[in-house]
C-alpha cells in the first residue's frame, strides 16, 4: 500500500465518522463540533487531489467561518449544556431509506461508468492558474458571485437585525 | 522520497515545534511579560526562583502540572477536555509555514507550502472555533460570555488581516512566505506599506485577545472569560496556546513587513529573533499601556476604520502595481 | 492505487450523511449542517474530476470555490432566517414552527 492510499483512507474514514457524528448524535453541539472534523477530512482529500488553495479556503472559510456561526447561533438559541431535547423527527426510518437509496445509485453509477483513470497534469502554481481563470474566462462568474455575496450580506443583515419602533 | 520518510520527517518537525515553541514562547513569554509589566509599572517582577527570577515559569509549570483536574457539574465533558486540545495545536500549526532563517541548503523553516500566508490565515482561524467550545463547555455563564464575545471579535478581526495578506502577497506576487522575504531583498515592505503595517498590528493585537482588546478575558467582569473552570494543565495549555499565537502573530509581521531573518553582519536566525522579540515587546508594552476598549468601540473600530483603510490600500496597491510600475 | 472512484464512493457516502441529517433532523441549524456536508461532498466530486478527468483545466477548482462561497452565503441567510425566527417564536425546531399549518 502506498503512503497515498493510506492517506487517502485516514482521511476518508475521520471525515465519515465525523459526518456520521454530524448526521445522528442526539447532541446538537456535539453534531456541531464534529462538523469540524469532518470539513478538515475533505480538506485533507482537496490535498490529495493538488488543489492546496481550495484547501486553504475551506478551512478559512468553512471550519473558520461557517462553523463558528453554526455554533454561535446554537449558543444563542439552545438553552444550555444539561439540555436533552428530541433531534430526530418521525419521518427519520423513511430518511434512511432514502439517503441509503441515493447513495446506493451514486456508487453504482460511478462503479459502472468508464471514467478516464489517469491523472491530469495540472498548471504548477495552481493559485495563479485560478486567478488567471477567474480574471480570464470565468469573469462573468465572478463577478455574479460576487453580486450574489453583496445580495446575501445585505438580506442576511435586514432580516437579522433587531426591529425597532414598529 | 518513500512516504515513510515524510512521515518521520513529519513527527520530528512537530516535536521540535511543538517543545521549541512551548519552552521558548510560552514559558520564556510569560516570564517576559510579568518583567516587562513590572519594568513599566515600576515593580520588580519575579525574583526568586532562579538566578534573576529566570526559572519562574518553571515553577509555576511544575506546580500547574501537579493540580487536580477539576471538570464543572453538568459540563460538556467531552468538549470540554477537546477544546483545551484544539487551542495550541491550531496555534503551533501557524508555525510550518515561517521562515526562522536561512541557511546553506536554503531557508529554515519546516515547509515552503505555495499557499503560506493563506494556510496561516486558515489555521489561526481555527483557534476561535477552540475558543467557542471552551466557553460552551465550561457550563458557566462568564465563559460563555467570554467565548461569544472572542468569536465576534476574532472574526472581525480577521478581515482586516486577510485584507493585509492579499495587499503583501500583490506586492510580492506570492501567497510563498519565503518568496515575500526574497522580494524585500532591497526595501523592506514597512517601508512601502505603512498603513498595512499599523493595520496589520492592531488586527494583530485584537486577533490575539490582548489589551486593549482583551475583552474576552476582562478580569473585572468575566473572572478570566472562556478558560475561567480550567484547573492545572489544562489552564497552562491555554495559557501556551494564547502565547504561541501571539509569537506567531509577530513573527508573521516579521515575515511581511520587516524583511524577515533580512540583515547584515549576524547569522539570520539572530536577526530574525531580534526583530521578533522587538514586536513581542511592542505587543507587551502596549499591554500595559493602553486601558480597555468597550465592546461597541472594539466593532466599530474594526468594521468603520481597519477594514475601510485596508480596502482602501489594498486598491491604491493594486493600482500602482498594476498600471503605474507596467 | 487511489483512482477516481474511489473519491466518487466516498463523496457519494459523505451526501448520503448530509441527505439523512436534512431530512431526519428537527432542529433547523442540523439540517443546515447536513446541508453543508452535501455541498461538501458535491465539491470533493469537482476537485476530483478537475484532477482525473480534465487534464490542465482549473475549472473544477474553481466551481469548487464558487460552491464554498456560495455554501458561505447560505449559511449567513439562513442562519439570518433561524435567529428571526427565534426571536418570533422562540424555537428553532421546525415542526414547532406550525402557524400556517392549519
Amino acid at each position: 500500500m502506498t503512503g497515498e492510499a493510506i492517506a487517502f483512507y485516514v482521511l476518508a474514514a475521520i471525515t465519515l465518522a465525523a459526518g456520521a457524528v454530524v448526521a445522528t448524535s442526539p447532541n446538537l453541539m456535539h453534531s456541531a463540533v464534529a462538523l469540524i472534523p469532518a470539513l478538515l477530512g475533505v480538506t485533507g482529500l482537496y490535498v490529495l487531489l493538488n488543489a492546496e488553495f481550495v484547501a486553504g479556503i475551506q478551512v478559512l472559510i468553512y471550519a473558520g467561518g461557517i462553523t463558528v456561526l453554526i455554533l454561535f447561533v446554537i449558543m444563542l438559541t439552545e438553552g444550555g449544556t444539561g439540555l436533552r431535547i428530541r433531534q430526530r423527527n418521525e419521518q427519520a426510518a423513511i430518511a434512511a431509506a432514502v439517503a441509503a437509496a441515493t447513495v446506493a445509485l451514486l456508487i453504482a453509477v460511478a462503479g459502472r461508468t468508464p471514467w478516464a483513470h489517469e491523472p491530469g497534469a495540472l498548471p504548477s502554481y495552481t493559485p495563479g492558474a485560478i486567478g488567471q481563470s477567474f480574471l480570464g474566462p470565468n469573469l462573468p462568474l465572478f463577478e455574479g458571485t460576487s453580486v450574489v455575496l453583496l445580495v446575501a450580506l445585505v438580506g442576511a443583515l435586514l432580516i437579522a437585525r433587531k426591529e425597532t419602533g414598529e | 522520497m518513500p512516504w515513510y520518510v515524510e512521515v518521520l520527517r513529519a513527527v520530528a518537525g512537530t516535536i521540535i515545534i511543538f517543545s521549541g515553541v512551548a519552552i521558548v514562547a510560552a514559558m520564556f513569554g510569560v516570564l517576559l511579560e510579568r518583567k516587562v509589566s513590572g519594568w513599566i509599572q515600576s515593580r520588580i517582577g519575579p525574583t526568586h526562583v532562579g538566578p534573576r527570577g529566570l526559572l519562574q515559569t518553571v515553577a509555576d509549570t511544575i506546580k500547574l502540572l501537579q493540580k487536580e483536574h477539576i471538570v464543572p457539574r453538568n459540563a460538556d465533558a467531552l468538549i470540554f477536555a477537546s477544546a483545551v486540545v484544539l487551542v495550541p495545536l491550531a496555534a503551533l500549526l501557524d508555525y510550518v509555514v515561517l521562515p526562522f532563517g536561512t541557511t546553506r541548503w536554503g531557508p529554515l523553516i519546516f515547509r515552503d507550502l505555495n499557499i503560506g500566508v493563506l494556510y496561516f490565515a486558515a489555521t489561526s482561524s481555527l483557534i476561535v472555533v477552540g475558543i467557542l467550545m471552551a466557553g460552551w463547555g465550561s457550563n458557566n455563564k462568564y465563559a460563555l460570555l467570554g467565548g461569544l464575545r472572542s468569536a465576534a471579535q476574532m472574526v472581525s478581526y480577521e478581515i482586516p488581516i486577510g485584507l493585509v495578506l492579499i495587499t503583501i502577497a500583490l506586492l510580492a506576487g506570492s501567497l510563498s512566505t519565503v518568496t515575500i522575504v526574497t522580494m524585500q531583498a532591497h526595501l523592506w515592505f514597512i517601508v512601502t506599506q505603512p498603513i498595512s503595517f499599523l493595520i496589520f498590528l492592531a488586527a494583530a493585537t485584537a486577533e490575539v485577545n490582548r489589551t486593549p482588546f482583551d475583552l474576552v478575558e476582562a478580569e473585572s467582569e468575566l473572572v478570566a472569560g472562556y478558560f475561567s473552570e480550567y484547573t492545572g494543565m489544562r489552564f497552562a495549555l491555554f495559557q501556551l496556546g494564547e502565547y504561541a499565537e501571539m509569537f506567531a502573530m509577530a513573527a508573521l509581521a516579521v515575515t511581511l513587513f520587516l524583511g524577515g531573518w533580512r540583515g547584515p553582519v549576524l547569522p539570520s536566525v539572530v536577526w530574525f529573533l531580534i526583530k521578533l522579540y522587538a514586536l513581542v515587546f511592542v505587543f507587551m508594552w502596549v499591554r500595559w499601556t493602553f486601558p480597555r476598549f468597550r465592546v461597541d468601540q472594539l466593532l466599530n473600530f474594526s468594521w468603520k476604520v481597519l477594514i475601510p483603510l485596508a480596502l482602501l490600500n489594498l486598491v491604491g496597491t493594486a493600482y500602482v502595481v498594476m498600471v503605474v510600475q507596467r | 492505487m487511489i483512482t477516481l472512484t474511489h473519491y466518487l464512493v466516498v463523496s457519494a457516502l459523505v451526501f448520503g450523511l448530509g441527505l439523512y441529517a436534512a431530512l431526519s433532523r428537527r432542529n433547523a441549524v442540523a439540517m443546515l449542517m447536513g446541508i453543508e456536508l452535501m455541498l461538501n461532498a458535491a465539491n470533493i466530486n469537482l476537485v476530483a474530476f478537475n484532477k482525473y478527468g480534465a487534464p490542465g483545466a482549473m475549472q473544477g477548482q474553481i466551481f469548487a470555490l464558487i460552491v464554498i462561497t456560495l455554501a458561505a452565503c447560505e449559511a449567513a441567510v439562513g442562519l439570518a432566517l433561524i435567529l428571526a425566527a427565534y426571536r418570533r417564536f422562540e424555537t428553532t425546531y421546525v415542526d414547532d414552527l406550525n402557524l400556517m399549518r392549519w
